[in-house]
C-alpha cells in the first residue's frame, strides 16, 4: 500500500482539548490562539497537499518566552507539538495531525541585526529566506541557500530542512552557511548554539540541529553568514538534442575541475512548462537544457565560460545564449524558480527529491524515465544537476486515487534507485512524512536506532514533529 | 601521555573493532582512542585505562575524481590522502591545520584524527572547517555497533545528520573508522598581498574591507610583533586560475592602496606563509607557553585583546579577525584571566596547548550552561551508554 500512514489520535488528548486550550489561552494573546474550525482549516496541510489533518488548535507566539511556556505546558500536559514555517515543505514536514497543535513561527519575523562588519545576519524565524538577502542587497551582500520557494520559505524551516537550492554548488547548503541559532527545548530551556564567532570548539550542536526537521526544539532564531556579492554574475542556456548528451556534460564540467556557481537541469516536458510561465527564452525544440551560472568580472566569467562551451561542445551541444541583461538573467532564473508552481498549472504532481553521484547522472535519469513510463505517468525533469539533487515531477491527477497510488509507488521506485546507486533519499527537502517509511532502505536497524536515541536526548517522549522522519513502527519498506 | 604500559587494542577491521568495543563493555574497561598521535596534546589528558587504536584501518576506499569524493579508512595516513588527491589536482578544501609545529611531538596526521578534531585552516573564511566537507562517517559506538551517518553525495538531509556531532568530537561519541568527503579541484595559482606595520585595529580593518570585497578571500590573517619580528604583518590571499589571480590581486592592492598594502607574494613564497599560519607555528616557540584559540567577531577582537593586556604575550589573527591565536603564561591565573575576559564578549576559547597538569586542572573547552551540560550527558549516553570513550577527554566526567 502506497498510501501515507498517519498514526491514529490519542482520544485522551481530543477529550482534554477544552482544557488544553484554556490552558494555552492563558499563555497566549487571544489573536496568537487558533481554535475555530475554519482558522484551522489553513494550517491542515503544506505543500504536500495531497495530505491533510487538522490541528488540535494552532498557536502563534510572538516572543521567545512564550514559546518556552508553550513547550513546558505542552510537555506537562502530554500535547504533540509540529512546527511550522511558512508551510512549504515539499515532504509533509509541517503536516499535522489530530491531537497535536501546531507552532507557527510567523508571527516572529524581525530581523534583528545585519552586521556587514562581521558579516552576518541575525533574524527570528520566521523571516523569509529572501528577506534576509533584500535587508543586505544595498551593500552587495546577500544569504548564499536560495530554495525556489525562496519568497514564501523562513530561515527556521530552511533551518529545519538544510535547504539547498540553485546556488548551493558554489555556497553549500544551509548548514554551511548558519552560524548559530536559538533553541527552545521541550523543558522550555534556551539554547544559543553557535553563533558569529567562527568554529565554536565543543560538540556541533548547530550542525546537529540543522536538518532535524523540528524534531530536537523550536528554532526561533538564526544567525546565518553574508556573502559578498561577486562583481557579475551570468548564467548561460545549453540546449542538447538528447537528455543523456546533458547529464554526461554535467559530469564532465565537474570531473574537469569546474565549480561554476550554479549548473541546473531541465527536460523537455520542464522547459515547456516553465518557458510557458515565465517566458524566459528557454530553447523549446532542444530535448535537455543546462543553465549554468558563472560569475566574477566580465573576464573572469568570459574565462570560466569558455571552459564550460568547449566541453559542452564536446557533448554535442547544439544551443548557447548567454544573458545579456539584468533583466533577462532575471526571468531565466524566474522560470527555473518557477518550475514546481508552473507545473502545477498544468497537473497535480509529487516531486521527488534523491539525489545520485553526479557520475550515475545519466543512469539515474534513464532510470526515472522508465519507471514512470512502467506506470504510465508523465515526469518532467527539473533539478540541481551539479549536486546530483534531481528533482522529477512526476504527474498524475489527484482526484484519482488510482493514480495517485501509482504516481507515490513510482515516486517510491524512484528513490529505491537513487539509494542503490549510492545516493540519498532527500538532497534537501527533508523526509517528512512523505520519505519516512523509506528510511530503511538507506539505514540499517542501528544507524536508525542511533539516530532515535540523540533525538530522545532531547525528546524523550517523542512530542516534536511525531511520526515523521523515522519509520512508523512495522512499515519500514 | 598516556604510560607505555597501558595496553594498546588495534583491530583490522571493523568487524573486530565492534567486538573489541563490545568485550571493553563488558568488562567495563574504559578506552582511549589513538589515532596517529599527532594531535595528543588536544583536550584534557587521557584517562582510559586502555588505548584503541586506529593504526590498522588504513587505506583509501575509493577516490572518484570526477566526482570530487573521497573516501578512506580512519587510521589512512593525511599524507597519503593528499597526495592522491594532488595526482589528480584536488584537495580538501578546509586546509587541516597541522598540530605537530604547536605540540613539538611527532606522529602522524590520520584521517579519524583531523575528523575528531575538527581539524581546519585559514581557508575556513571561503570554504568552511572540515566538518563542512565531512559528508559521511562510519563509526563503532559504545554498545559496540558500526553505525554508518551521512554518505557519498553532496546533499542528503535524510535522517539526523550524526556526522558534524562526530566531526569535533574528539572521539567521546565514537570510534571513527572510516570518513568521506567533499573535494574542491587545487588552485592553480595563489598570491597574498602582504601589508606590514598595521596595528591591531587598523590590521583588523584592512582585513574587514578584503572579505567584504567581492575578490573571493581565501585567507585573512595577522602576525604581531615579537619573537623577533619588529612590526606586524597582515596577509590577504586570493586563489584560482592564473588570470582571477592577478586581477584580483591587483584589486585587493588598489582597495587596500590607504592600508599600505604592497607586496605580493606568490607561489611557494605563498604557500609556505600560509602553511605556517595555518599550523600557528608562530606561537610554537617558547614551548613552556600556553596556546589558545579564541573565537569573537572580528570587530570585537581588538578590544578583546586589549582587555587582556600584557598577559597575551604573542597573537595571530586569522579568519579576519575572527580567530585569535595566543599565548599566555601556562598558569591557572592565566586561565581564569582568559575566561573572565572574554565571557563579556561573547565567543569561545579553547587551551590548545598546556601542560597535562595545567589541561587536567582548567577546562579546556569553553564552559558550557547547565542545561547543555545536561544535554551533553545525554547525548553522550545515547552513544556509549557506559562511557567508555575517552572518559573527560572533552569535559571533565564526561
Amino acid at each position: 500500500m502506497a498510501q501515507i500512514a498517519f498514526p491514529p489520535p490519542d482520544p485522551t488528548i481530543l477529550k482534554r482539548r477544552d482544557q488544553i486550550l484554556a490552558g494555552l489561552a492563558a499563555i497566549l494573546p487571544a489573536n496568537g490562539l487558533i481554535a475555530d474550525l475554519a482558522g484551522r482549516r489553513a494550517f491542515e496541510t503544506d505543500a504536500l497537499t495531497a495530505y491533510r489533518r487538522l490541528p488540535l488548535a494552532v498557536v502563534l507566539p510572538r516572543s521567545v518566552d512564550e514559546v518556552a511556556r508553550i513547550m513546558r505546558f505542552c510537555r506537562d500536559a502530554g500535547v504533540n507539538i509540529v512546527p511550522r514555517g511558512a508551510g512549504t515543505s515539499l515532504s509533509g514536514g509541517a503536516i499535522p495531525q489530530e491531537d497535536a497543535i501546531v507552532l507557527g513561527l510567523s508571527k516572529m519575523n524581525r530581523i534583528l541585526e545585519i552586521n556587514l562588519a562581521d558579516r552576518y545576519a541575525r533574524v527570528e524565524a520566521g523571516v523569509t529566506n529572501l528577506a534576509i538577502s533584500e535587508a543586505a542587497a544595498a551593500d552587495g551582500f546577500f544569504y548564499a541557500p536560495d530554495p525556489s520557494s525562496q519568497l514564501a520559505c523562513t530561515i527556521g524551516g530552511n533551518v529545519g530542512m538544510n535547504s539547498g537550492g540553485a546556488h548551493c554548488l558554489k555556497y553549500g547548503v544551509t548548514v554551511n552557511n548558519l552560524l548559530g541559532v536559538r533553541l527552545v527545548t521541550l523543558d522550555g530551556d534556551i539554547l544559543d548554539l553557535g553563533g558569529a564567532e567562527p568554529d565554536a570548539a565543543g560538540l556541533d550542536w548547530l550542525g546537529l540541529v540543522c536538518g532535524s526537521e523540528g524534531q530536537l526544539g523550536i528554532v526561533v532564531e538564526a544567525t546565518v553568514k553574508l556573502i559578498r556579492a561577486a562583481e557579475g554574475a551570468r548564467p548561460v542556456l545549453f540546449g542538447f538534442d538528447s537528455c543523456a548528451d546533458a547529464s554526461r556534460c554535467v559530469a564532465a564540467i565537474i570531473g574537469a575541475g569546474i565549480v561554476p556557481v550554479a549548473m541546473e537541469y531541465m527536460d523537455r516536458p520542464a522547459i515547456a512548462i516553465c518557458e510557458d510561465f515565465a517566458h524566459a527564452g528557454y530553447p523549446l525544440d532542444v530535448e535537455a537544457m543546462l543553465i549554468v551560472e558563472v560569475e566574477g568580472s566580465e573576464a573572469e566569467m568570459a574565462a570560466e565560460l569558455a571552459g564550460i562551451a568547449a566541453i559542452a561542445r564536446a557533448h554535442g551541444v547544439r544551443v548557447m545564449r548567454e544573458s545579456m541583461s539584468a533583466m533577462e538573467s532575471a526571468q531565466i532564473w524566474k522560470g527555473r524558480k518557477s518550475a514546481f508552481g508552473a507545473t502545477g498549472r498544468v497537473a497535480d504532481y509529487i516531486c521527488m527529491d534523491g539525489t545520485v553521484p553526479t557520475g550515475r547522472l545519466p543512469e539515474a535519469l534513464q532510470r526515472v524515465g522508465e519507471i514512470c513510463a512502467a506506470y504510465g505517468l508523465r515526469v518532467a525533469n527539473v533539478f540541481h544537476a551539479g549536486d546530483g539533487n534531481m528533482h522529477p515531477l512526476i504527474l498524475y491527477d489527484v482526484n484519482d486515487p488510482a493514480q495517485q497510488q501509482k504516481a507515490e509507488e513510482a515516486g517510491m521506485e524512484i528513490l529505491k534507485m537513487s539509494v542503490a546507486l549510492g545516493g540519498s533519499l532527500t538532497g534537501e527537502h527533508g523526509v517528512g512524512i512523505e520519505k519516512r517509511d523509506l528510511m530503511s532502505c538507506q539505514y540499517s536497524a542501528a544507524d536508525l536506532a542511533q539516530q532515535k536515541r540523540v533525538r530522545a536526548a532531547f525528546d524523550p517522549a517523542a512530542r516534536l514533529n511525531p511520526a515523521k522522519v523515522f519509520p512508523l513502527e512495522g512499515r519500514g519498506a | 601521555m598516556i604510560a607505555d604500559e597501558v595496553a594498546t587494542l588495534t583491530p583490522s577491521d571493523e568487524t573486530e573493532a565492534c567486538a573489541v568495543v563490545a568485550e571493553a563493555r563488558g568488562a567495563g574497561e574504559t578506552l582511549d582512542i589513538a589515532g596517529g598521535g599527532s594531535r595528543a596534546g588536544l583536550g584534557r589528558p587521557p584517562e582510559g585505562a586502555r588505548r584503541l587504536s586506529s593504526a590498522r584501518l588504513n587505506g583509501i576506499v575509493f577516490h572518484e575524481p570526477a566526482e570530487m569524493v573521497l573516501r578512506a579508512k580512519a587510521g589512512t595516513p593525511l599524507a597519503v590522502v593528499v597526495a592522491a588527491l594532488e595526482a589528480h589536482g584536488q584537495m580538501l578544501p578546509f586546509e587541516p591545520i597541522d598540530h605537530r609545529a604547536l605540540y613539538g611531538g611527532g606522529g602522524e596526521p590520520t584521517i579519524g584524527g583531523l575528523v575528531a578534531a575538527n581539524a581546519s585552516g585559514p581557508r575556513r573564511v571561503s570554504a568552511g572547517a572540515a566538518r563542512d566537507s565531512v559528508i559521511g562517517l562510519r563509526l563503532v559506538n559504545g554498545r559496540g555497533e558500526a553505525i554508518m551517518t551521512g554518505g557519498r553525495v553532496m546533499k542528503n538531509v535524510a535522517g539526523l545528520d550524526l556526522v558534524k556531532l562526530n566531526c569535533g568530537a574528539l572521539g567521546v561519541l565514537g570510534f571513527l573508522t572510516e570518513a568521506t568527503f567533499k573535494l574542491l579541484p587545487k588552485p592553480q595559482s595563489e598570491a597574498t598581498i602582504v601589508i606590514r606595520r598595521l596595528d591591531d585595529a587598523r590590521a583588523v580593518a584592512a582585513m574587514t574591507a578584503a572579505l567584504g570585497s567581492p575578490f573571493g578571500v581565501s585567507g585573512a590573517a595577522m602576525l604581531s610583533p615579537g619573537m623577533g619580528r619588529e612590526f606586524s604583518r597582515t596577509f590577504l590571499r586570493v586563489e584560482g586560475a592564473a588570470a582571477s589571480v592577478d586581477y584580483r590581486a591587483d584589486k585587493l592592492l588598489a582597495l587596500l592602496a590607504e592600508f599600505g598594502a604592497e607586496r605580493v607574494l606568490k607561489g611557494d613564497d605563498s604557500g609556505r606563509l600560509w602553511r605556517a599560519l595555518r599550523d600557528a607555528e608562530f606561537l610554537a616557540e617558547p614551548r613552556e607557553r600556553a596556546v589558545w584559540r579564541v573565537g569573537v567577531k572580528p570587530s570585537r577582537a581588538v578590544d578583546f585583546l586589549a582587555r587582556l593586556g600584557p598577559r597575551a604575550l604573542a597573537h595571530l589573527f586569522d579568519c579576519g579577525g575572527g580567530l585569535v591565536w595566543l599565548s599566555t603564561a601556562p598558569t591557572p591565573a592565566d586561565a581564569a584571566a582568559m575566561r573572565a575576559t572574554l565571557s563579556p564578549f561573547g565567543g569561545h576559547a579553547t587551551l590548545v596547548r598546556a601542560p597535562d597538569a595545567l589541561r587536567a586542572a582548567v577546562e579546556v573547552f569553553q564552559p558550557l550552561p547547565p542545561a547543555l551540560v545536561a544535554l551533553t550527558r545525554r547525548v553522550k549516553a545515547a552513544f556509549d551508554p557506559d562511557g567508555l570513550f575517552n572518559r573527560g577527554r572533552m569535559y571533565a566526567g564526561i
